[in-house]
């Protein structure tokens, strides 16, 4: 499949405080863009001609903020039809007109992980997007550098939906672990089917018969190969420990915790083993999986060396990450860079791009954020965002509706009391009116 | 002699036991009598006060002075410390639910859509966990609402500290009601303009039929009419009399205008405005009109997708500017202490810091009718007050210490508790 090229931009972003987030901070420094990539940190720097200078003085830059738990811009989320959907692909049901992904930009996000819903044990593929607003085209928003993720997903939401929704396996914690246990191993011998074959399949007179090709297990059987990160929905530290387990024993490490309230119970074996654990920065009592939850989830986790992100399951929290982060500092006294590390790098290494993209470094992508104060306070406002060094969000500029179309057949905008928008159990949950507007259902 | 050491053994096993169950220390709220010393005053209404002491006595402030010394108060020490009064929350859930998603924890929405006579203050629960969650944040005192149908019951305002609902009150009852909607309910609520536009009326008749009995029944029981067992109808006849405000809750601009109108037509003698997400649009005729509004959460999406992305944010702002008065809420219940927050949005986009302080202390205080004692820091009024090493809104601050009507709040709940439990394991990683 043929990629469009997507927009690369240069400019010079002058007299920022610099928050590096891996390299410390840059008092009144300079940062120039070339195509796309930061060519150069330093003091007074000149943009070469045509390229526009940004004064940025008394300002703050940080790196665009990754979110590794999104399900903004998405059309549908939840395969809910069986206990492993492993063949499904967030990739198809992209909406690059949701003007979310606008809204998400004037909070500073520049990159978010669209994740499947958590219906089932083994749900669908997910997809990383770069927010580059503006196309019509779904694919000029996937970060085609990004490794293939998977949704995991385990105890209430699966048990609820196959064991007590339809009768079927699973209806208990146990069950979840022997789905995806039964789901590994099935996806072991189909490999090994496909390794015979193909062992004689270009030998003289050879008869044998290719098996059959399933998508499905295709899928898993390249999560055992390492070629897909899984990143699981769960609450309880029993079950994050359960997961850990299965992974050990089939030889899998590339694994993200999600939601993970209960994740700080067991922060030593998640650092040891996982890549880590993507939470709420206080969101608790929304269901009883997470009413023995603690807002220092974070602090906890990442004192253990947990490679510890903070994400927003949410079309409104994505517009405020920085925010969510600052909590860390009233709830467990973070360091601003521990705090920062949270919303950039941290949720690059759980994507697999942290090569790329998550801090303000020469040779990676210049995604950037320019803020009127740090970013950690309360009174910060995102000032621009940009992606791949092009402007998608001006304060200054921007008018007030960024639509890009609106629909021929609508004769009146419908207006919407506020609510929590996409979440997780999306298109399977029936919430009223009331719910809607107080409770979480992640 | 066997049944002789028997009792011995058991008798020195007993304070084992007793101690046993309560391993570690309880803390408790503390009354008495404090000196807080040499702290700064963030007054709210009588501006900040530098290096000044404040007596806490009898659940009250008693003085407030650079010179203050009392031999039986315990003093803690406020140097560089800033004094606040609890901030309030003018909408929650909270002590109404305990965990969202169970069914058996729910006390907000009864059955019926005439239901005021459910009181809030009956089903808050005094020990709910959130309690001690919020508190420690530094809002004290919150209203808790029920919701549900058209007047779903009365709502309460209650201090965060209390083992019974009635310790917690605090002087303000009012009665929500859900005015006729047109916006939509959610994303998926599909129905046509047509379809919503026959709802809308058909609940105005309602509405209307309703407050038509309820000022019937006023008449009748003010008339010395013996009345047939109607609670629902006692209670609305209370709002139509004026002893209890109505609680408005509206937010689209076209149906905030009408319940602008309905207010006039129908007389309402004491009328607050909550929810009020498009409020900006028709903040004039809401300042004309001069009813209060109690708005939020500021952290929201806007209603529509045309609006510019701040909509939310700003929304208060552009109401204050228009010259209505102005209180914020979270509408949350286990994350109140997310207010201080909200208010610090509220303050970035617009508002100043000084008036969103206010949104969420003597604001509300006055629009609940109880700025007597509650909504600043002033001699005579309650010891409902925090010490934070600075701003409140600023999620870096740390708040140190809290006081709900002369008690010493315990600063922990099950949150910090985990985090001293877990931050550091043991045993940690078992190989």
């Amino acid at each position: 499949m043929l990629l469009a090229q997507t927009p690369k931009g240069s400019v010079l972003i002058q007299n920022a405080t610099i928050l590096t987030v891996t390299r410390g901070t840059l008092e009144e420094s300079d940062v120039l863009v070339k195509d796309g990539i930061i060519e150069k940190i330093g003091k007074d720097l000149s943009a070469p001609k045509g390229v526009e200078t940004i004064d940025a003085s008394g300002k703050y830059l940080m790196p665009g903020i990754i979110d590794a738990h999104s399900h903004l811009a998405l059309d549908v989320i939840n395969e809910a039809t069986a206990p492993i959907t492993a063949q499904v692909a967030m990739a198809d049901v992209v909406n690059p007109f949701d003007v979310g992904i606008y809204r998400a930009l004037a909070g500073g996000t520049t990159i978010a992980h669209g994740l499947h819903g958590s219906a089932n044990a083994i749900g669908g593929q997910s997809i990383t997007l770069k927010y580059r607003y503006g196309t019509d085209n779904p694919e000029d928003l996937f970060m085609k550098e990004a490794p293939r993720t998977i949704k995991f997903a385990l105890g209430e939401n699966p048990t609820r939906v196959h064991g007590r929704g339809k009768n079927i396996q699973p209806r208990t914690r146990m069950g979840v672990e022997a789905i995806i246990r039964n789901g590994f191993a099935e996806a072991q011998q189909y490999k090994k089917a496909w390794e015979e074959y193909n062992a004689v399949k270009d030998k003289k007179n050879n008869k044998a018969i290719p098996p059959e090709y399933n998508l499905k297990l295709q899928t898993l059987a390249d999560i055992l190969a390492g070629e897909i990160i899984i990143h699981c929905h769960s609450y309880r530290a029993d079950e994050i420990y359960m997961l850990i387990n299965v992974c050990r024993d089939f030889g899998v490490d590339k694994l993200v915790f999600t939601h993970v309230n209960e994740g700080f119970k067991v922060a030593p074996e998640l650092a040891k083993y996982t890549m880590g654990a993507s939470v709420f920065s206080d969101w608790w009592a929304y269901k009883f999986e997470v009413y023995y939850s603690t807002a220092y989830n974070s602090a906890i986790l990442l004192e253990n060396n947990v490679i510890t992100s903070i994400n927003s399951d949410s079309d409104e929290l994505i517009r405020h990450l920085y925010h969510e982060a600052a909590k860390t500092q009233r709830y467990g006294g973070l360091t601003d860079d521990q705090a920062l590390s949270l919303i950039t790098i941290n949720p690059a290494k759980q994507l697999g791009i942290d090569q790329y993209v998550g801090s303000i470094e020469e040779g990676k992508q210049a995604d950037l954020v320019i803020f009127n104060s740090h970013p950690l306070s309360v009174y910060a406002i995102p000032q621009m965002t940009f992606v791949d060094g092009v402007k998608y969000f001006d304060i200054n500029t921007d008018k007030n509706d960024q639509r890009l179309k609106v629909s021929p057949t609508e004769m009146v905008e419908p207006v919407y009391l506020q609510g929590e928008g996409e979440s997780c159990m999306h298109g399977v949950e029936f919430f009223t009116n009331e719910e809607a507007s107080f409770n979480h259902s992640h | 002699m066997r049944k002789k050491s028997l009792i011995i053994y058991i008798l020195l096993l007993l304070p084992i036991l007793t101690y046993g169950q309560i391993e570690g220390e309880v803390l408790k709220p503390q009354g008495g009598k404090f000196l807080l010393k040499g702290a700064t005053l963030v007054t709210v209404t009588n501006g900040n006060l530098e290096n000044t002491s404040v007596l806490l006595s009898d659940g009250k402030i008693t003085a407030i002075g650079q010179e203050l010394n009392d031999a039986e108060a315990r003093v803690i020490e406020c140097d560089g410390l800033y004094i606040y009064p609890g901030m309030i929350d003018s909408g929650t859930r909270l002590g109404l639910v305990e965990v969202g998603s169970l069914a058996e924890t729910q006390d907000y929405a009864e059955i019926g859509n005439v239901t005021a006579n459910m009181q809030a203050l009956t089903a808050i629960n005094p020990n709910s966990v959130s309690i001690p969650v919020t508190r420690v944040s530094g809002v004290t005192t919150v209203l808790s609402v029920p919701s549900g149908g058209l007047f779903p019951g009365t709502a309460a305002l209650i201090n965060l500290n209390g083992y019974t609902p009635d310790q917690m009150y605090t002087g303000f009852k009012g009665i929500p009601m859900n005015f006729p909607s047109s916006a939509r309910r959610g994303r998926w609520d599909k129905r046509s303009e047509e379809d919503i536009k026959k709802d809308v009326e058909k609940a105005m008749k309602e509405t209307n039929d309703i407050w038509e009995r309820a000022k019937n029944y006023m008449k009748l029981e003010d008339a010395g009419a013996e009345l047939k067992y109607y609670p629902e109808m006692e209670q609305l006849a209370k709002a139509v009399r004026g002893e209890l405000p109505l609680l408005i809750e509206v937010n689209k601009a076209e149906d905030i205008k009408n319940a602008l109108k309905w207010i006039k037509e129908k007389e309402v003698k004491k009328a607050i405005l909550t929810g009020v997400s498009e409020g900006f649009r028709v903040a004039d005729e809401i300042a004309e009109a001069e009813i209060p509004v109690i708005t939020g959460p500021v952290l929201a999406l806007p209603s529509r997708n045309s609006d510019r992305y701040d909509a939310a944010y700003t929304n208060p702002s552009k109401m204050l500017k228009a010259g209505v008065k102005v209180a914020l809420r979270t509408s949350d219940a286990e994350n109140v202490r997310n207010l201080p927050f909200n208010a610090g949005f509220a303050a970035a986009y617009g508002m100043s810091k000084e008036e969103a302080l206010k949104a969420i202390t003597i604001v509300p205080a006055e629009i609940f009718g109880v700025d007597d004692h509650l909504g600043s820091i002033e001699e005579g009024k309650s010891a409902t007050l925090f010490i934070s090493d600075g701003d409140p809104f600023e999620p870096k601050t740390q708040i140190k210490h809290v006081f709900i009507d002369g008690y010493k709040i315990p600063m922990t709940n099950r949150h910090i508790r985990l985090y001293q439990e877990f931050l550091e394991r043991s045993p940690g990683l078992v190989q």
